[in-house]
């Protein structure tokens, strides 16, 4: 580790927990950088997360930190965020805890645009128990509870999120970790609900199940099959069937909820003075 | 100076506790008899800069609390039987991580959806054991408008003193009844604040620490520079997961003791002619009412019946029963329910009295003359 992050870090609480190869210490990576480049204040960011592998990584991070209940990382962020808008704070949660048991969280939170990051590491598998299903796993893939294939659709996270209100939503992968790291530095600057699909692996049960052996190999399948949304526009549906987008698919400034919540607050005081006024 | 009398609903009352001892931020999703609480934080918590959010569920609604218990804020949510089925997880997280917040749950009949605008009392066992496996729990049940003022302040109180989550039993008479109160002074209130390390001998900030003389360590807000962890995972007094057996054991023991062994500080009940007592009603909530004016007509009766009211239903007052045990011959506990509490008083009792049942479910209250009967019969 390049000394100058060892701050980042609670470095007695290391080495992690995730087994070798998991794509998930990139992502953590990615995110110390982005907020190392940015320079944010240290003490004022809140890292929040739900359960699983990758809601461990809070807990190897120097800030303050809170590792919930699984799915609702966003809902206990939502409460920190509106009682103290002041702080910065990102959720990390994984493609089950945010696209399964906490779906409804993340569509709410999005629908409101409350200024939260989160940073979904995506393994498309449910990690921590062992390799079952989650929404993200690709029909036809196997997972231990799809031992004859899954024939769940899954879903496409980032479109869920600007359908539901998101104002930043952006995926990378762990391949192509420099601009993983720009997404999230924009998604760190950007006011409003910000979400960015970062890309895992999970050679552990996800390759292992579907004849990706090694680390190296899925990472190869990342750059073999992951292509920029600029570059997609020019290429014909034939030429991306097989492929999935990665980028800034979605940015706009819209009233963020905490602000709006301050405006209330104004206006609820106004209003009770005016009539006071009248009153006497 | 005394306040003037006024008119109030209960679920008003216990906004108006909550905002007089500090509340100032409120999430909830609606369900009746609760929703008057949501409706009432929504128009007054602006008012004193407090925040309130309508959550998509009750699991969001009791998270978004924790959340906002973590940034230093006196944190509420309030709810019924279906909606307090809902929370349990969070609840137990709030417990062993040792959040302070305050859960309403405005009772009502029935299980499942039940019947939601009748009065039951079938959620003591659930307040108590709801999430699952053992951790410290506090329950208050008022009985009144005006004591749903008081113990909603108390609850509060409770929560920041020993670090844990405190359930306010209220029920649906309780929540929807309007009677006369007098309120105090805010002045003249006590107010407990949670514990905050010192910044000058905390260094480094241990959020579970054990060595605190009342096993209740302070408790740092987020923003405040400790970066300190908190976690659901069996921890250490750093706050980090462990799964040494002799950390957990610790553990474990300290979070159950800082409620059992101040049990005398937290119990709250009131007597009435119990020295004499041959028979005694052992009542709480919008029950004790009833009980209370049985007793006295009974005693006009001559029969020798005595009252207790327990506000503080968890931790139990068996030091009470035991009492009661010494110099009465029965004992019957009155519920709107299927016979909960009455199981606690069996267990204290262990064959020194006769235990007497009154139970009803049906959504209607347990009347003065019902609990009359059973004084008439037993005496
Ligand atoms: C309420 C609840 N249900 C189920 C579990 C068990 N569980 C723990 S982690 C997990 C899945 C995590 O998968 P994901 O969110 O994709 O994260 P990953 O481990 O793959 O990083 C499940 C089902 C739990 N802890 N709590």
């Amino acid at each position: 580790m390049r000394p100058h992050l060892e701050k980042y870090f609670r470095m007695n609480k290391l080495p992690h927990i995730w087994c070798p190869g998991c794509g998930h210490g990139i992502i953590l990576g990615s995110l110390i950088r982005a907020i190392d480049n940015l320079d944010l204040d240290q003490d004022n960011i809140c890292i929040v997360s739900g359960i699983g592998c990758s809601s461990r990584a809070p807990g190897y991070m120097n800030f303050d930190t809170l590792h919930t209940t699984h799915g609702r990382a966003l809902a206990f962020a939502t409460g920190i965020k509106l009682s103290k808008p002041e702080l910065k704070v990102i959720v990390i949660t994984g493609d089950g805890d945010c696209a399964a048991i906490g779906g409804n969280h993340l569509i709410h939170a999005a629908r409101r645009n409350i200024d939260l990051t989160t940073i979904v590491f995506n393994n498309n598998i449910y990690g921590m128990t062992n390799g079952q299903y989650s929404p993200m796993t690709p029909k036809g893939a196997f997972a231990s509870t799809a031992p004859y294939g899954n024939i769940d659709r899954n879903f496409d996270l980032c479109k869920l999120a600007v359908a539901a209100g998101a104002t930043f939503v952006a995926r990378g992968t762990v391949y192509h970790t420099n601009q993983l790291i720009k997404l999230i530095e924009e998604a760190l600057m950007h006011k409003g609900f910000s979400l960015v699909d970062a890309v895992s692996i999970c050679p552990t049960y996800f390759g292992r199940k579907n004849e990706l052996s090694s680390p190296i190999e899925m990472l190869k399948w990342q750059r073999e099959h992951a292509i920029s949304v600029n570059a997609a526009e020019k290429l014909s549906p034939d030429k991306l069937k097989d492929k999935f987008l990665i980028g800034k698919f979605y940015a706009s400034q819209e009233p963020e909820y905490t602000e709006e919540y301050g405006r209330l607050i104004e206006k609820a005081q106004k209003q009770v003075l005016k009539q006071k006024k009248e009153g006497e | 100076m005394k306040n003037e009398a006024r008119l109030m609903q209960g679920n008003e009352a216990c906004v108006k506790g909550a905002l007089d001892v500090g509340m100032r931020f409120f999430a909830g999703y609606p369900i009746t008899p609760s929703t008057e609480i949501a409706e009432l934080c929504a128009e007054k918590l602006p008012l004193v800069n407090g925040k309130f959010i309508q959550m998509e569920d009750e699991i969001g609604s009791m998270a978004a609390v924790i959340g906002a218990s973590l940034t230093g804020k006196k944190a509420m949510t309030a709810t019924s039987g279906p909606g307090f089925s809902l929370k349990q997880e969070n609840i137990g997280f709030a417990s062993f991580t040792e959040i302070p917040c305050v859960i309403v749950n405005v009772q009502r009949g029935g299980p499942s959806t039940g019947l939601p605008t009748s009065p039951s009392q079938g959620d003591v066992m659930q307040a108590k054991w709801g999430t699952h496996c053992d951790h410290p729990i506090i329950a208050l049940s008022p009985s009144s408008v005006e004591e749903t003022y008081y113990t909603t302040i108390k609850a509060f109180n409770l929560s920041e003193q020993y670090r844990t989550p405190v359930i306010l039993l209220m029920d649906e008479v309780v929540g929807h009844m309007r009677e006369k109160v007098i309120l105090p002074n805010i002045e003249d209130l006590e107010i407990i604040d949670r514990k905050k390390p010192d910044p000058k001998n905390h260094k480094p900030y241990y959020p579970y620490d054990d060595s605190v003389d009342d096993s209740v360590p302070p408790l740092a807000a987020y923003g405040e520079g400790y970066r300190f962890h908190v976690s659901g995972l069996t921890h250490d007094k750093t706050g980090f997961p462990t799964t040494n057996p002799d950390i957990a054991e610790k553990l474990m023991n300290r979070l159950i003791g800082k409620i059992e062994n101040n049990k005398d500080k937290i119990l709250d009940y009131s007597t009435e002619y119990l020295n004499d007592a041959d028979v005694v009603i052992f009542s709480y909530g919008s029950t004790a009412r009833s009980a209370q004016r049985a007793v006295r007509l009974a005693r006009e009766e001559g029969i020798k019946a005595g009252w207790v009211k327990t506000v503080v239903l968890w931790p139990f007052p068996e030091k009470l029963i035991d009492e009661i045990c010494a110099k009465s011959k029965t004992i019957i506990v009155p519920e709107m329910n299927m016979g909960q509490l009455v199981l606690e008083v069996e267990r204290i009792v262990a064959g020194r009295a006769k235990v007497e049942r009154i139970n009803k479910a049906n959504g209607q209250l347990i009347t003065p003359n019902e609990i009359l009967d059973k004084i008439r019969e037993v005496k």
